[in-house]
Order: structure tokens, then C-alpha cells, then sequence
């Protein structure tokens, strides 16, 4: 557990998904010195490692670019980068050690989590985030003739619904808040999952209202155009759009607005020499994240005039962030999903009614303990940022758990 | 003081403030409280919460003994979220020389009625298997107590409340002294007595008090019940940590009830920003596992800095202030405002009712700062 593995790049991209897979590949062409770091075994994010993007042309694509990295690119799998040890320098952690990683630039392509909002009963076993749940149907969860329901908002929703089908699930019924059930933008994409999800009850201006069982999840209560129906289920799966992670970019001192690392043309964040490229900069799925991971990949090699070639590409994928962001706000009955007793925190078991007593974030840290468990508020930090208002405490290092040794 | 809005306003709703809160209105008086943000958000929010018997000087001992009887008292009140615990001090002896300072305080704990142990190597190994090997003995403090600061003030301004202070929070005060607090709004409060209990900003609202920042950083663990036991010190704390000079480190780990581990201790003057300083937390972190080097395997889930209010002598303004009768300090607690605020309470509102104190107030009479200053 020495510190005396140190790397030096002329490239560093954090995460490595389509944004950071893009960023890596075009600043490698380039001829320059190239990391990649990213905290799972093995590159693709989120998105294209859990084979959340589903479409057949979602997965030539992961393909394709996976296979453009060279093999100079030096790649640090199950890497978490937890701290920066100084400017230009950053400490990341794998399951031997620590490592100061050094850059001349960097990019940060550190995506998005899923949302969750509290509602009664949501900390049931078999409760889960969709992408989570796709994800573990991936890694071998049986899901062969289990009933699911599918609820919440974001752009994951149909395209788990989906591929839970595909696998054999009775996907029992799929309840959207939004007013219209589509996936905006990609008349073609929407066509593919509606044909896929053909016969499947699907409902809009419904939500999940509580979740019901004894030692799991037997049921969910929808509302459901201002009534309440119960449908029995052996899994829930639920996610309230996606939240950008910006913990690194704050810890580096990146101006965030709204919720979003603010970049330049060239994908500048407010630091000079650090770049931001995909969901930080906006939640814009797939394509958005491949164009700016690889203009932020070109300008941090130094090769502005090439990267400026790409502008009228991202202009277009900006157009359907835009969409995005209408289409899956959140509407505000969802604030009073949950009752008094409702676990808001799950890390330090905090009730929804001690936290309304609360006047901020910190106060409810302090006086609740919510927020001060393993996931260090990622999950109930952003709940309640839409529950209360609350505005999100300064970053810390470390932003990911880290060994006693490998911080001293 | 009967034309005043309040019998007492109190600047500062930290544990020192909230004790005050408490103790003012238990005596009957009218009570409002102020403060910039909300309840134990500053030193009372970083600090460990170890309500500590120390003797670096009679007077701390005084203040500290009679303050954790205080707490002790306490306990049946306190509610289940401040996690009140008596788990024990260990003082940590390295080498011969730190041991000798072990056989002393054994004789001047025992002299003054604290039940103390001196542990051999073999004691100390069996009371905290995770040491390392080869120290040469500790000195257990059977009656020391860990709690959570933040819901022990929480509780202690709970009560007031009750007992009809008036607590606002939120509200910054510009001016405090001549009987009266001025806001940042331009509202004016009357009181009879007015009391600074700011802690580290104490002295950016009464000129001409010596109150300083100390910076201090803490990291805490994942949970490893029974990782540790007691809350374990080096005794070469009181060689580095108190050291005015420069800036130090020191051993200083505790066991929380969640069982998750609490490591200190910095301490830094000169440092106002809040941002974790990485040299020190590695020279902080490095100290703790030289001691303990199983911690570097745990996981450390947060840290965080905080202020302590230190003054030149190391011990706390309770009382007066030398040029206003109407204004009264409660504030430069340096790393013992958890411990001492029930005590610094008592003999504030003591002194101020004319009751007879438990403990003398005089070793913390503002006052007495001009006399040490000369000595310093």
C-alpha cells in the first residue's frame, strides 16, 4: 500500500464510459500520453457495460469505439480516484493500493446515477433502481417469469423494460409520471421499444405510491390518473431520472450550476486544463456523451481546430438533453410520496418526519446523522434536494470511501 | 434590566450557548438565543464529544472534573441519539519517559477522587488488542465519557425552549455589548445581560478579547464494532499538541457507539480557510496507525475541519467582560467546549444570580488576562 506507483499522463480521462471511451481514443490519435481510470472491472460505464442501451446500433457502437483504444492507452480497471493529492495530481485507490495519478489535462467522464425518491415501503427487498436491476439480471439474477413493475421517469425506463422482457420477465405493468410515454427524440428507438413492449399495461400520470410485503415486495399501490390500484409484483424496478456525478469535479474546484459542471466549447470546465465531457454537463445519453467525450478528448491533446470540426454534431445531441430534461421533470406530487415513518436515508435509517424538522442539509446531517453513511449521501442527498430544497454540503475528500492507508 | 426585551440574550448557539440557554432559563430569567445558523453547527459539529478529565493546570482540572459530574448527572435525561457512553480514556504510554507521566497523573487523579488503573503492557494489550506491539503501559480513566455534541446541544436548547428561551436561528449579529445585540438588519435587541458564547468568533464581536482559531481536522470510519474499545490518547500529546508554536499532530482515536471509528488530532493556528489540509491529515492519519496499525486497513468514510477557540493560557473566558457590566463571555474552550460547557454554565449563572458556585470563577475571569499576559 505505497504510494510509489506513479503515473504520469499527458491525457488522464476519469470513467469509462462512451464519454471517457471517446475522450481516451481521440486524444490517443493524437499521439500523446493516455490513462484511462475507471472504478469497474472493465470499461463501457453504466450504459454499455450493463448493455443498458440495448439497441442493436448502441452495441456496434460500444464495439466499435471500444476497439479504436489503442493499446498504449494505459487502462486502470476497479480504479476509484478519491483525492487529489495536490494540483495536477490525483490519488486513486484499486484493491492493492493506492496511486498518485499525474496529468498534464484532464477528463472527466464521471457520468450519472440513477434517482431514487422515497415512498413507503421502497427499502423492501426487491426494490430496486432499473438500472440496477438490469445490471444485476446481467451479472446472473434470475428474472426468467418473475413479475415486475416497471415505474418512475427517465430514459432507461422503456429500454429495461425492454430487455427484462426479453429475459423472460412478465413485465406486469410500466407506469410513467410524464405526461407522454415516449422516448423522446429517436422516433426510431421509440418505435423498437413500443413494438417490443407491445400487450404490456402502460400507463401515464401514474406512479408508485407504496410498496407492500411482509419479508420482500408482494405489491406496489400506483396512482394511477388520481386513483389508487394495487398490482401484485415480485420486483419493482424504479429510478426518477438520472443525477450527473460531480463529486470530483467539485473536489477539483469546477464551477457547478444547476446541478451541472459548467464547460466551454471545448469542454473546459472552469479550471483550466480539466475538460468534462457527457452526463455532468447535462444528462444527454449516449450520443451527446460520445460527441463531447471526443471534442474534450481533442482539445486536451492540444488539437482545438479538429475538435472544432465536431461543434455542429454536438449542437445537434444538445437538442435532445434539452428534451430530455422536459420531458422527465419531475412532477411535484412526488414530493409527498412519503409518510412520516418513511426511510429516507437507508445508509443511517432516517425518517422522512426527523428530517422535516431539519432547516438544511448540513443541520440534517448533523442533528439526523442522514447522509453520513457509506454512500455518502449520493443516494438521499439528491432525494432530498427535491423533497426539501436542501442545497448539497461542500465536497470532501475523500469523494469515495477510501483505506485509512491509503489517505496517510 | 426590567425595561429590556430580554433578561439575557446569548450570541452563539453552540453547546457552550445552549448550556447557557438552559441554565439562565432553569434560574427563571427571560432568554434569547442567536446565532448565525442553526444549533452545534460550529466546534460543536467538528469536535469528537470526549468529556475528558484533564490536568494541565488545577484550574482545567476543576472545570473539567466538575463539568463531566455534570454530565454524568445528565445521562438519564439524555435522549438515545446523543449515544452517551462511558467507555474510558486510555493514556498511552511509548516509552519510559511517557510512562513516568503516567505514574504522575495516577497520583494526581487518585489524590483528587478520579478512579484511575495503571496498566502494565500486557493490561493495556488485553484491554485494546489492535495497539501495537511494544508500548510500555497507559493510565485508564475508568469515568470518561464519549457522547454526539450535536444532539447534546440539540437537547440542552430543546429544554430551554421549553422552559420559554426563545432560540433564533439564521440571524447574524453585527454588535453585541452596552445592553443591547444590533443585527444585520439593523434591528436592535435589549437585554440585560448580554453573553458572547461565539466560540472561535468570539473575539470578531467583543474587541480586545485574546479568542484565536485552532484548526482541527477528524476523519471517521466505516463500522468496525468492537475495533476499539476505549478512546485512546498518546501521552505525547501533551509534549506536541500544545505546542503554541507550530503546527501538530497527535494520537487521539475514539470508538463511537455505531462502532465506527473517529481519528484525530490536528491542531494548526494561522489557518482560517475550512478546506482539508492534505499534509496534515497524512502526518494525522500516519500518527494514528503508528499506534494502531490495523486502522489502515479500515475504510475512512469522511473528513472534516473544524475551529477551536484557544486562548493564551489554555483556559476558557467565563465571566465579565473588563469594560462592559452588562456583557459576559463564555467562550475560548479551546478542545474541551463539549466537556466544560455545563460547568462553564453553572458558575456563569452563578456568579451572575450571586449563588454559591460549585467551583471558583476566578482562574476563568476574563480579567485574569491581562495579569498572564505579562507572563507570556
Amino acid at each position: 500500500m505505497s504510494r510509489d506507483s506513479e503515473s504520469r499522463f499527458d491525457v488522464l480521462v476519469i470513467g469509462g464510459g462512451p464519454a471517457g471511451i471517446a475522450a481516451a481514443v481521440r486524444a490517443a490519435e493524437c499521439g500523446v500520453r493516455v490513462g484511462i481510470v475507471d472504478d469497474n472491472p472493465a470499461l463501457g460505464g453504466q450504459i454499455w457495460r450493463t448493455g443498458l442501451g440495448n439497441a442493436h446500433s448502441d452495441d456496434a457502437k460500444r464495439k466499435m469505439w471500444s476497439s479504436r483504444l489503442p493499446p498504449e492507452v494505459m487502462a486502470f480497471y476497479g480504479t476509484r480516484v478519491f483525492d487529489q493529492a495536490a494540483a495536477g495530481k490525483l490519488l486513486a485507490e484499486d484493491a492493492d493500493g493506492v496511486r498518485e495519478l499525474c496529468y498534464a489535462n484532464l477528463v472527466l467522464a464521471t457520468g450519472a446515477r440513477e434517482r431514487f425518491l422515497p415512498f413507503p415501503g421502497w427499502t423492501l427487498p426487491n426494490v430496486m433502481g432499473a438500472g440496477g436491476l438490469q445490471a444485476m439480471v446481467k451479472c446472473g439474477l434470475p428474472i426468467r417469469g418473475k413479475r415486475v413493475v416497471i415505474a418512475g421517469t427517465g430514459p432507461l425506463l422503456l429500454a429495461v423494460a425492454a430487455y427484462l422482457q426479453k429475459q423472460g420477465a412478465e413485465i406486469a405493468f410500466i407506469c410513467e409520471p410524464a405526461g407522454l410515454v415516449r422516448y423522446p427524440g429517436k422516433i426510431s428507438e421509440g418505435l423498437r421499444l413500443k413494438k417490443a413492449l407491445a400487450g404490456i399495461p402502460l400507463a401515464t400520470k401514474c406512479w408508485p405510491v407504496a410498496a407492500h410485503g411482509a419479508q420482500a415486495l408482494e405489491s406496489v399501490t400506483i396512482s394511477r390518473a388520481g386513483k389508487k390500484e394495487n398490482v401484485s409484483c415480485d420486483c419493482l424496478a424504479c429510478g426518477f431520472h438520472l443525477v450527473p456525478n460531480t463529486e470530483l469535479q467539485a473536489l477539483l474546484g469546477c464551477r457547478i450550476t444547476g446541478g451541472y459542471v459548467q464547460v466551454d466549447e471545448f469542454q473546459q470546465t472552469s479550471v483550466s486544463r480539466i475538460f468534462c465531457a457527457g452526463e455532468p454537463t447535462g444528462i444527454g445519453g449516449v450520443e451527446s456523451a460520445l460527441v463531447e467525450g471526443e471534442i474534450a478528448g481533442l482539445a486536451a491533446a492540444g488539437q482545438a481546430a479538429r475538435a472544432r470540426q465536431l461543434f455542429g454534431k454536438r449542437r445537434k445531441t444538445r437538442r435532445f438533453t434539452t428534451i430530455l430534461d422536459q420531458a422527465f421533470r419531475l412532477r411535484p406530487e412526488l414530493k409527498h410520496l412519503p409518510s412520516a415513518e418513511t426511510i429516507v436515508c437507508r445508509c443511517e435509517d432516517v425518517s422522512y418526519s426527523r428530517l422535516q424538522e431539519q432547516q438544511s442539509w448540513r443541520a440534517a446531517k448533523l442533528h439526523t446523522r442522514c447522509g453520513m453513511g457509506l454512500c455518502q449521501g449520493r443516494i438521499c442527498g439528491p432525494a432530498t434536494e427535491f423533497l426539501f430544497g436542501w442545497k448539497q454540503d461542500s465536497v470532501r475528500p475523500p469523494i469515495f470511501p477510501a483505506r485509512v492507508a491509503s489517505m496517510g | 434590566m426590567s425595561t429590556a426585551a430580554y433578561d439575557v440574550v446569548i450570541v452563539g448557539a453552540g453547546i457552550v450557548g445552549a448550556a447557557c440557554a438552559d441554565e439562565f432559563t432553569r434560574r427563571g430569567m427571560r432568554v434569547l438565543v442567536l446565532d448565525r445558523d442553526f444549533v452545534g453547527s460550529g466546534a460543536t459539529a467538528a469536535g469528537m464529544g470526549h468529556i475528558v478529565v484533564m490536568d494541565d493546570s488545577e484550574a482545567q482540572f476543576a472545570l473539567t472534573r466538575y463539568s463531566q459530574q455534570l454530565w454524568k448527572s445528565l445521562r438519564p435525561q439524555l435522549p438515545d441519539d446523543c449515544e452517551y457512553e462511558q467507555c474510558g480514556t486510555i493514556w498511552v504510554a511509548a516509552d519510559e519517559e511517557e510512562l513516568e507521566e503516567v505514574r504522575r497523573k495516577h497520583a494526581y487523579y487518585s489524590q483528587r477522587g478520579v478512579p484511575v488503573t495503571v496498566l502494565d503492557p500486557q493490561a493495556l494489550r488485553q484491554l485494546e488488542p489492535n495497539l501495537r506491539d511494544g508500548l510500555s503501559g497507559g493510565l485508564l480513566v475508568e469515568e470518561d465519557i464519549v457522547l454526539y455534541p450535536p444532539c447534546a446541544a440539540r437537547f440542552l436548547m430543546e429544554r430551554a425552549r421549553k422552559c420559554g428561551a426563545q432560540i433564533r436561528l439564521g440571524v447574524t449579529v453585527t454588535h453585541l455589548g452596552q445592553g443591547f445585540v444590533r443585527l444585520s438588519d439593523g434591528a436592535e435587541i435589549t437585554a440585560g445581560i448580554v453573553v458572547n458564547a461565539a466560540g472561535a468568533w468570539a473575539a470578531e464581536l467583543t474587541g480586545g478579547i485574546e479568542v484565536k482559531k485552532r484548526k482541527g481536522h477528524l476523519v471517521i470510519t466505516d463500522r468496525y464494532a468492537g475495533f476499539l474499545r476505549h478512546q485512546l490518547l498518546e501521552l505525547g500529546y501533551l509534549k506536541s499538541a500544545h505546542s503554541v508554536a507550530s503546527d501538530s499532530v497527535a494520537f487521539n482515536v475514539q470508538p463511537r457507539r455505531t462502532g465506527q471509528i473517529l481519528i484525530g488530532s490536528s491542531r494548526q493556528y494561522g489557518a482560517e480557510h475550512r478546506e482539508v489540509d492534505q499534509q496534515i491529515l497524512r502526518r494525522m492519519l500516519r500518527r494514528a496507525q503508528e499506534y494502531v496499525p490495523g486502522l489502515g486497513a479500515l475504510s475512512a468514510v469522511r473528513t472534516w475541519t473544524g475551529f477551536r477557540a484557544t486562548t493564551p493560557d489554555k483556559l476558557p473566558l467565563i465571566g465579565p467582560s473588563t469594560g462592559d457590566k452588562s456583557l459576559f463571555l463564555a467562550t475560548g474552550h479551546e478542545g474541551l467546549g463539549i466537556t466544560t460547557s455545563l460547568a462553564t454554565a453553572r458558575i456563569l449563572v452563578d456568579a451572575i444570580t450571586g449563588a454559591k458556585p460549585e467551583i471558583l470563577i476566578e482562574p476563568y475571569l476574563p480579567s485574569r488576562a491581562a495579569k498572564e499576559s505579562v507572563h507570556a
